[in-house]
């Protein structure tokens, strides 16, 4: 039964923006086109034709304070990048390690299962904000000898703790979502209990979870934000900086397009990535 | 029949001393050009004034009330709160047709129609924010300070050159941090914290040396929040004297009627009077 093709299948179940060619083709594509132009404009006139545009205008898209501020966020918004790409690194592994702690099963490791459910409990439910302060000038005046002062590193090991939490409920949900018969299989071939979960379980596991990880991802991205707080000066802090010092919101629209700018691409190409995926999975069983 | 006619009696009294004390003398004080009801205000007949909350000393006194933390700007103590009521007098406000609101440093020049008639929150003025607020004339010329816990290197310091290698915080958006970048120019790059309160952390932490804030806050500041703290001393100026101005909705012509009123106060002597009261402090060295 092949009467569409593999791509329009793959549309309908993954997540669909512009419609493919399906049924209709370029008659479809007008329509949309039409509407959209439609909607966007009647927003656009509503917008512009609002008493207070000019004000808004003013304050939120100078074009001088855009490309006097521009550079400094964007230099900025390098160490966002930074401490995302380091902290995503730690969170993938050690919420993986808490997801697999929690799914051990036996008497024995019910310690390991109790500290795994309490950590996913208790840095889930604190607020990121608080984790921050609390570690970033709480344990650092302390004056432990050996333990770093550095705020960037205890910015970054809070988002890392909340993040795992949340991240390790992802795990968990992937792997939850792996039939059983899957591991029986695994074991009936000979596998052992680590085997079958190394590689049967978690590959069909983490695949599943990729669009939930990737929003966690995001979510980890804008919070680099939270980092400043303890004093470093990122991209939101940088346009804290200029939007004092001018008494103008500009800049943060600068913020707001770097964080846009990694964000979407990102989100696309996890879409694509899906789509891929099941396009592959789907090809090999409809033949 | 005694008691209408001494009631009558004082009635005239009453308004005889109602019309001495709303029109007599007060019109003869009003700033000229300035009459209450001629003034572009957010509500007739009152003066709605802002700050942000908490408001600290020693720019803000009195007990801490109702939504108010630290102070309660109401109270006609410290030195804003004393300024703002003697601007309110000299405009023909009675103390209790002066309302106050507590709005975020960030949200005082916020686009749209203020929630204010103006506000005060030590905010300087530069040229850069006078394109989007409008601001009064100076209430207050101020001095940036350095503060430090004792008996660390810093606090040894006598020069601006010689606070260079140390690493410095300051409140975002303050004439403090520009202070920092523009004139310090130190090696490491500086902290910014969303408080002054946050920077006393970071400091008490061992994450900074010094905190850049106005020489007043600097006293409050090793007084009160630092348990050894020290002035590490004051800093020069580098460039157009500093003031603090209140700041206004762009364009409103109440401006021209508060600067009159301030001109007054500083030529009657009244501004210098509350400053000597509320921010005459001794004991900062000056860094050269």
């Amino acid at each position: 039964m092949r009467q569409t093709s593999g791509s329009a299948l793959t549309g309908s179940r993954g997540s669909r923006i512009i419609g493919s060619a399906s049924p209709g083709g370029s008659r479809a594509i007008a329509v949309a086109t039409i509407s959209t132009l439609v909607v966007v404009g009647l927003l656009a006139t509503a917008v512009v034709n609002s008493p207070g545009w000019d004000d808004v205008k003013q304050a939120f898209f100078d074009p001088e304070v855009f490309s006097e501020s521009f550079p400094d966020i964007a230099d900025a918004f390098l160490l966002n990048v930074r401490i995302f790409l380091v902290a995503e690194v730690f969170i993938l592994v050690f919420a993986l390690v808490i997801a697999l702690m929690r799914g051990l099963q036996g008497p024995v490791f019910f310690p390991f299962r109790a500290l795994a459910t309490i950590y996913s409990d208790f840095f889930r439910g604190i607020p990121t904000i608080l984790l921050v302060y609390i570690l970033g000038f709480g344990v650092t005046t302390l004056q432990l000898p050996g333990v770093p002062i550095s705020p960037l590193f205890w910015g970054t090991v809070s988002l890392i703790l909340v993040y795992s939490a949340y991240v390790s409920e992802v795990y968990r949900a992937g792997i939850d979502s792996v039939h059983p018969s899957q591991e029986a299989a695994a074991r009936s071939l000979g596998l052992g209990r680590f085997a079958a979960l190394r590689y049967v379980v978690l590959p069909q596991a983490v695949r599943r979870v990729i669009p939930p990880l990737l929003n966690d991802f995001i979510g980890l991205q804008k919070d680099t934000a939270l980092v400043a707080l303890l004093g470093v000066v990122e991209a939101f802090r940088q346009s804290q900086i200029d939007s004092a010092g001018s008494f103008n919101y500009t800049p943060y629209i600068c913020t707001a397009i770097l964080f846009l700018a990694i964000t979407v691409p990102l989100t696309r190409f996890t879409d694509w990535l899906i789509a891929r995926d099941r396009r592959r999975q789907l090809a090999g069983g409809m033949r | 029949m005694r008691a209408a006619f001494f009631g009558l009696a004082l009635t005239i009294l009453a308004l005889g001393l109602a019309a001495t004390a709303t029109g007599g003398p007060s019109t003869a004080t009003a700033v000229p050009g300035c009459a209450k009801g001629s003034l572009n205000l957010l509500e007739e007949g009152k003066l709605s004034l802002a700050t942000d909350n908490p408001a600290f000393p020693p720019w803000w006194g009195g007990a801490a009330k109702k939504p108010w933390e630290v102070s309660n700007p109401a109270s006609g103590k410290g030195y804003e709160s004393a300024v703002a009521y003697a601007v309110a007098k000299q405009l023909g406000f009675s103390k209790g047709q002066v309302t106050w609101s507590a709005v975020p440093f960030n949200n005082s020049y916020r686009p749209g129609k203020k929630p204010f008639d103006f506000y005060m929150a030590q905010v300087s003025y530069l040229p850069e924010r006078a394109k989007n607020v409008s601001f009064s004339n100076s209430y207050y010329f101020v001095n940036q300070a350095v503060v430090a816990n004792a008996d660390t290197p810093i606090s040894r310091v006598t020069t601006v050159a010689g606070l260079r290698p140390y690493k410095l915080g300051a409140q975002v958006g303050t004439t403090s941090y520009n202070y920092i970048q523009n004139v310090i120019r130190p090696t490491q790059s500086a902290a910014v914290y969303d408080s002054n309160n946050d920077a006393i952390s970071a400091l008490n932490a061992g994450q900074i040396d010094g905190i850049v804030v106005d020489l007043p806050t600097a006293f409050f500041v090793v007084a009160v929040q630092l348990d050894n703290g020290t002035i590490v001393g004051k800093l020069p100026q580098r460039g157009p004297r500093e003031q603090f101005g209140m700041v206004f909705q762009k364009g409103n012509p109440l401006v021209k009627c508060v600067n009159r009123a301030l001109n007054r106060l500083w030529t009657n002597g009244t501004i210098k009077g509350l400053q000597k009261k509320y921010l005459a402090q001794a004991g900062a060295p000056d860094l050269r």
